[in-house]
């Protein structure tokens, strides 16, 4: 099957180089075909370079592969939370099934607005289309509440993609996480759409199916953290969408109202496995998080500060929310991430601490991951600059004693 | 009167090819702080024309009496004397932009254009030349301001000089006034654009 599309490849080639009948669409072909098939032309073979078998492209898609039980599980979750809302027993396909057309629209405008800008970039410049956008669409739709207009998407996207990445000069020179800059334009520009009890659930049909039920009694669509985050004694009450009380195997579970991807904690560990396997993600900063975030969290446990969130359990924290999914899919990417190897785990423990910082100490932001990482974006650089220099430091004072 | 070719070049290439805002990157703090509605803009715009315009041409009036070593506070002392001329009249006649302004109106004496301009321009030219750069240079900054102003408005609020432009319809269909163009954030990057415009404008020519 592989070697037929092979020929129907080679066969429409000649119509998008220079001078055939599409050469206008030269980088839409070049980046379908690079897409499909490892490119035959290397880096020329003199000097000492690292060779790899593997190209971007392909690196990408094991972040979308590791990517696909969170939104399966995501899609899953958005018609669970429905179907409990309205108080209803739709049974397993039905409940995917309403998710699943929930989501889609979202994918459709992520991956349409922000390709089409790609490549509007790519053909403008006459470079090759950079694949980043495959993994940055992906993520777009699990970050964002699902009741999000998808006008905003769309403007939040283009934001991202042009004023995030394109005038850096494209994938790979970005400072910030442009999956994050969507989220936080989203964020910042619409607020009451992106907290708040009324955007976690889908409480309307999608579609028009399903259309128009009334919610159950006690019913309330505020995530986890964001009750925590306004409620008022210090009593720790994690609750899901009925008011019953979470265990910590719940909030790993994941059946609770939240952004679309973010909230089975399983999920997201079965993608961090696939990436740390195929060594796309550096277990350095995700182990880091996890141990920042811990220790920060139990250091709030005993610090005897009188408010929800601060005395919420440790073990809590990193399950609740996006701290997991941040942790596993945003923080690592290998652009925006210090790469120094001691720069990682400082780079990570500091993300883990700060996003528990603003979890309990800012009630306006009850979940801090998305700013922690971005602000830790922006440092990476400075903390990389510091881990070189002690090298270079240590190194000359070895000189010297000689 | 026909303008001389350099009497043009003082007068107009402040508005583009020399602007302090998006070329010389002065004033960039005001442009930020004044620019989420039109009409404080406007004001503003109109306040720091009057006032570089002014000051110039008394730095200019003065200019070979001033001692060399204490020039800064010298022009220092004119640009406050006529800051705060504006700002009564501001209080007397338009009393709710002058609070909507509030401290930024008494900042003007802190703008780089102003002792920019007295410095580079004032300190050794003629009244007539230095009257017409500060005013060409108080429009180039006023342009930027109102340009920023117009989106953030526009965006922001959804009116324009106070009045609704964006009609109820379309607030009824979903559309959501955009919280981003209230952050100084958002001004920073359009100031931006509009840098990115003029130069990929200017670099064809």
């Amino acid at each position: 099957m592989f070697e037929k599309l092979y020929k129907i490849v080679e066969k429409l080639r000649p119509n998008f180089e220079e001078g055939g009948k599409f050469h206008a669409f030269h980088s839409l072909f070049d980046g379908f075909d690079t897409f499909l098939f490892t490119p035959n032309t290397t880096a020329k073979r003199n000097g000492v370079q690292i060779h790899d078998a593997t190209d971007s492209k392909r690196t990408m898609i094991m972040v979308v592969i590791a990517l696909i039980p969170a939104m399966l599980f995501g899609m899953y979750n958005v018609g669970y939370q429905h179907f409990l809302a309205t108080g209803q027993d739709a049974g397993f396909w039905a409940t995917f099934a309403f998710g699943l057309l929930a989501v889609l629209p979202y994918y459709l405008v992520s991956y349409i607005v922000g390709l089409g800008i790609e490549f509007t970039v790519a053909q403008w410049k006459h470079e090759e289309i950079a694949e980043g956008f495959l993994v940055t669409g992906f993520l777009i739709p699990l970050i964002v509440p699902i009741n999000t207009p998808l006008w905003m998407v769309a403007l939040a996207t283009a934001f991202a993609v042009i004023f995030a990445k394109e005038i850096f000069g494209g994938t790979g020179y970005n400072i910030f996480n442009v999956a994050l800059i969507t989220r936080a334009f989203l964020f910042f520009a619409y607020p009451t759409k992106m907290s708040g009890d009324q955007v976690f659930v889908r409480t309307e049909g999608t579609w028009g199916w399903d259309n128009g039920h009334a919610l159950v009694d006690g019913f309330s669509g505020a995530t986890p953290l964001g009750k925590l985050a306004t409620s008022e004694g210090v009593q720790v009450q994690i609750t899901n969408t009925l008011g019953n009380q979470m265990t910590f195997l719940d909030a790993m579970n994941g059946l609770y109202p939240g952004s679309v991807g973010e909230t089975c904690t399983w999920a997201i560990l079965l993608g961090a496995c696939l990436l740390l396997f195929t060594g796309v993600a550096s277990w350095k900063t995700m182990l880091s998080i996890f141990v920042g975030g811990g220790l920060m969290a139990f250091i709030f446990n005993i610090s005897g500060i009188e408010n929800a969130a601060a005395t919420t359990p440790w073990y809590m924290h990193l399950v609740l929310g996006g701290f997991a999914f941040g942790a596993v899919f945003m923080a690592t990417d290998p652009v925006t991430s210090a790469r120094t190897e001691t720069g990682k785990w400082i780079y990570g423990c500091l993300i883990g601490m700060l996003a528990i910082v603003i979890r309990v100490l800012n009630p306006g932001y009850p979940e801090g991951m998305m700013l922690a990482i971005l602000l830790m974006n922006a440092f990476a650089p400075l903390i990389d600059w510091f881990v070189v220099q002690a090298n270079i430091k240590r190194r000359l004072s070895r000189l010297q004693t000689k | 009167m026909a303008l001389s070719q350099k009497t043009k070049e003082t007068l107009l290439g402040p508005l583009s090819a020399n602007n302090p805002v998006i070329v010389q990157i002065l004033g960039i703090c005001s442009a930020l702080a004044v620019t989420v509605q039109l009409k404080p803009a406007l004001v503003m715009s109109i306040a720091v024309t009057i006032i570089v315009a002014m000051s110039n041409v008394v730095i200019s009036l003065i200019r070979n009496t001033i001692p060399m070593r204490i020039r800064i506070i010298v022009q220092l002392v004119v640009v406050a004397a006529l800051v705060t001329l504006v700002s009564e009249v501001l209080k007397a006649f338009a009393y709710d932009v002058a609070v909507q302004l509030s401290v930024y109106i008494g900042l003007i004496i802190t703008n780089c254009i102003l002792m920019g301009r007295l410095e580079a321009f004032a300190m050794s030219n003629g009244v007539w030349d230095s009257f017409l750069d500060g005013l060409g240079n108080g429009l180039g900054y006023g342009i930027i301001l109102v340009i920023v102003a117009f989106f953030r408005e526009l965006l922001g609020s959804g009116t324009l000089m106070g009045f609704q432009v964006i009609p109820q319809w379309c607030y009824e269909h979903g559309y959501v006034n955009n919280g981003m163009m209230m952050m100084p954030a958002m001004a920073l990057i359009l100031v931006g654009c509009i840098i990115w415009v003029h130069r990929s404008v200017s670099d064809k020519k």
